[in-house]
């Protein structure tokens, strides 16, 4: 029995000390160089190229660390409302009234594009599937249901195509990779805006559901006949085919790092004043149509100023210097039009009214 | 618990044991109390979590209860974009998908269990038992990687075509197969549920008095007809292990997610796509933006919750009342 007295003795005695630990490390925490610490969330799409960025951006300003958690841009954009997080992420831009929502003004700083593909296991098919607007649609609508239909021979003239059924495959999440792709085909065939609509969740005429552009491209790849759609990203790497798409001038463009850019320049023009735009379907002869923007969120009116100058030297960096990387790591980076139109935003950016920019990068 | 502790501590030398217990008694009083409240702190802390869960899921899908009243228990559509919202696709996924893998689950789990008390020598029946376990410790993404990757091929390209072959004329056999649905959910389902049916019906198995089997081996009966006999008096100890399996099997979510097809869809044939309430709550969640969006994915939890609940119940309430009642004859 007295053992357990014993016992009770040696949790206090390290309860104490874990107390006394902790105050020591409290105390010696913030000595030394300021460090601030920036907390994001939303997108997922981009998130390996902002862990990238951060990493690299910590690696030459070891005193500013950022964190993000992709837990989608739904969740993004109520994190920055709810003013939890420091910067929030989407891929679609925010809604009027989601900004209204808002305490603050919110600003929308594109950071780099990304497109979805459509990608398809079709043993015996050699070359690119070519797609017009409206067969895409069909396909996802489930009206067109066979391979060898005669619409899908017409656009493919001298393709093998198997006389077997198409298995749709789509996402089972809420993403914004099918807010990008429902929004295409919203724009490009009547029937599906009525039908679906434009939603990162949508009721799914046909098909089946997978988890994630990872879910998705597994299930394409090991399902004889079917298609989906994913980010290019995810095709790229695992080696699957992606449909050249006939875009707004009428030409069939192969998904492409500058076919995307290409989209983005041809949509600057139509840009409004708060950047909030969508390019699917965009002007241009080398535009990839189901191309989109992914954001950075952040008020304009910043209530920590060193906070706030963290954020807006990194977000100059990542409109300038990052984009270099996002090629590498297969992200489309801005046209530079679209960089100037930035420039403004990260400018206007302030605490107290002072703009926080300071001119060195 | 004072004279249990004095009876404890009986062993000790005679010479000190008065003083020494005196300061102990002392010391002890106010320990024992501190321990009985906090223990009952914590017992409380449960029993307040469950209503606090009750109460926050009610309060947060007001909006969807508001809008659709009963009537959300049997829509059919789904629909985010023009917020029409109903649960029956995922009632009907859920209980489809757990009624399979109960099918699948129960004849193999009573069947181990019978094996395991009556007939397997004790060097068989602890691996045997070992590995049944084991089943319940794998992870149920690691259940649901191994569907995706080799359940659903395998069936999708050699086993569903066969059955079709042989059974298509049934709708429940018919359509177009990808090896991902339904029939693939509660496979995987099956296997997840079996460790908890058969371990519970191991101990309802045991509680069954040996006079019993002595009895019906005395009257001559073959060690089948023994087993017979002790299945009888543990008949409602195992439905109650069933259902403990049952609920198992309604609120499993990650596995099921990835090898059901998610589509929320009635749909007769057990190849098609289907989706589950708890796999619903999973893949919607994380970009539900609208609040009537999101009150509905709360008011399926708020379903499910339900659902589980009443399961748990019947089936502890089932459990218990059969060990007691075999039970107490042991005892006394």
């Amino acid at each position: 029995m007295t053992k357990c007295i014993h016992t009770a003795h040696w949790i206090l005695l390290f309860l104490v000390a874990i107390a006394l630990l902790s105050l020591t490390f409290y105390g010696c925490g913030p000595s030394g160089t300021r460090e601030v610490r920036l907390q994001g969330a939303g997108a997922t799409f981009p998130n390996p190229l902002y862990q990238k960025w951060f990493s690299e951006y910590n690696k030459a300003h070891p005193d500013s660390k950022f964190d993000y958690q992709s837990i989608g841009s739904g969740g993004g954009i109520k994190q920055i409302t709810s003013r939890t997080v420091d910067f929030g992420g989407s891929d679609a831009p925010m809604k009027d009234d989601e900004l209204r929502a808002a305490p603050g003004e919110i600003l929308h700083i594109p950071t780099v594009l990304g497109a979805v593909v459509v990608t398809y296991n079709l043993p015996g098919v050699s070359g690119e599937l070519k797609l017009t607007p409206e067969l895409a649609a069909a396909i996802f609508l489930g009206t067109v249901k066979t391979w060898n239909d005669p619409v899908i021979a017409a656009a493919n003239p001298g393709a093998a195509l198997p006389a077997s059924d198409i298995t749709v495959v789509h996402r089972s999440d809420g993403s914004g990779t099918t807010f990008v792709f429902t929004d295409y085909l919203s724009k490009v065939s009547a029937e599906w805006k009525e039908r679906v609509g434009t939603g990162t969740a949508v009721s799914w005429p046909a098909g089946i559901g997978a988890k994630g552009n990872e879910g998705v491209t597994q299930q394409v790849k090991q399902t004889p006949n079917s298609v989906g759609y994913v980010e290019l990203l995810y095709a790229e790497q695992n080696k699957l085919p992606a449909a050249h798409l006939k875009n707004s001038a009428g030409e069939f463009v192969r998904p492409s790092l500058d076919s995307i850019t290409a989209a983005a320049a041809g949509a600057a023009g139509h840009m409004p004043d708060d950047l909030r735009v969508s390019i699917t379907n965009a002007p241009g002869n080398s535009a990839y149509p189901i191309s989109s923007f992914t954001y950075l969120l952040v008020y304009k009116e910043q209530q920590d100023a060193a906070k706030g100058t963290a954020l807006v030297d990194f977000l100059w960096w990542a409109t300038h210097d990052g984009q270099q990387m996002a090629r590498d790591q297969l992200y489309a980076p801005l046209p530079r039009e679209v960089v100037e139109r930035t420039e403004l935003k990260i400018e206007a950016i302030a605490h107290q009214g002072k703009p926080l920019r300071t001119g060195q990068p | 618990m004072n004279e249990r502790l004095i009876a404890a501590g009986e062993g000790a030398p005679p010479l000190s044991r008065r003083s020494a217990m005196s300061g102990f008694r002392k010391s002890t009083a106010f320990a024992d109390r501190a321990f009985k409240l906090t223990t009952l702190l914590f017992a409380l802390a449960i029993a307040g979590l469950v209503v606090l869960i009750v109460i926050e899921t009610a309060r947060n899908s007001t909006l969807t209860l508001d809008k659709f009243g009963l009537s959300f228990l049997w829509r059919e559509a789904w629909d985010p974009v023009r917020e029409e919202f109903g649960a029956l696709p995922f009632i009907y996924g859920t209980t489809v998908s757990s009624l399979i893998a109960l099918a699948i689950a129960v004849p193999v789990s009573i069947g181990v269990g019978v094996f395991l008390v009556e007939h397997a020598p004790r060097r068989l029946a602890s691996p045997v038992s070992f590995l049944v376990q084991l089943l319940a410790a794998i992870p149920s993404v690691v259940y649901g990687l191994w569907g995706v990757f080799v359940l659903a091929p395998v069936l999708g390209e050699h086993v569903y075509p066969r059955i079709q072959s042989a059974l298509g004329f049934l709708p429940a056999f018919k359509g177009s197969i990808s090896g991902l649905g339904l029939l693939t959910a509660g496979i995987i389902l099956s296997i997840m549920i079996v460790p908890i049916v058969t371990t519970v019906t191991v101990d309802i198995l045991r509680a069954v008095p040996a006079t019993q089997r002595e009895a019906a081996l005395a009257l001559g009966a073959t060690k089948w007809e023994a087993a017979q006999v002790v299945l009888q008096n543990a008949r409602s100890g195992i439905t109650g292990a069933v259902i403990l399996g049952l609920g198992r099997a309604v609120g499993e979510t990650m596995a099921v997610t990835m090898v059901i097809g998610n589509r929320p869809e009635i749909s007769a044939s057990l190849f098609d796509p289907s989706s589950t309430i708890a796999s619903a709550i999973a893949n919607e969640f994380t970009e539900a933006t609208s609040d009537v969006y999101l009150s509905a994915l709360v008011e399926l939890g708020l379903i499910l919750f339900v659902l589980t609940f009443a399961i748990n119940a019947l089936a502890r309430l089932l459990v218990w009342a059969a060990t007691r009642r075999m039970g107490q004859p042991e005892s006394a």
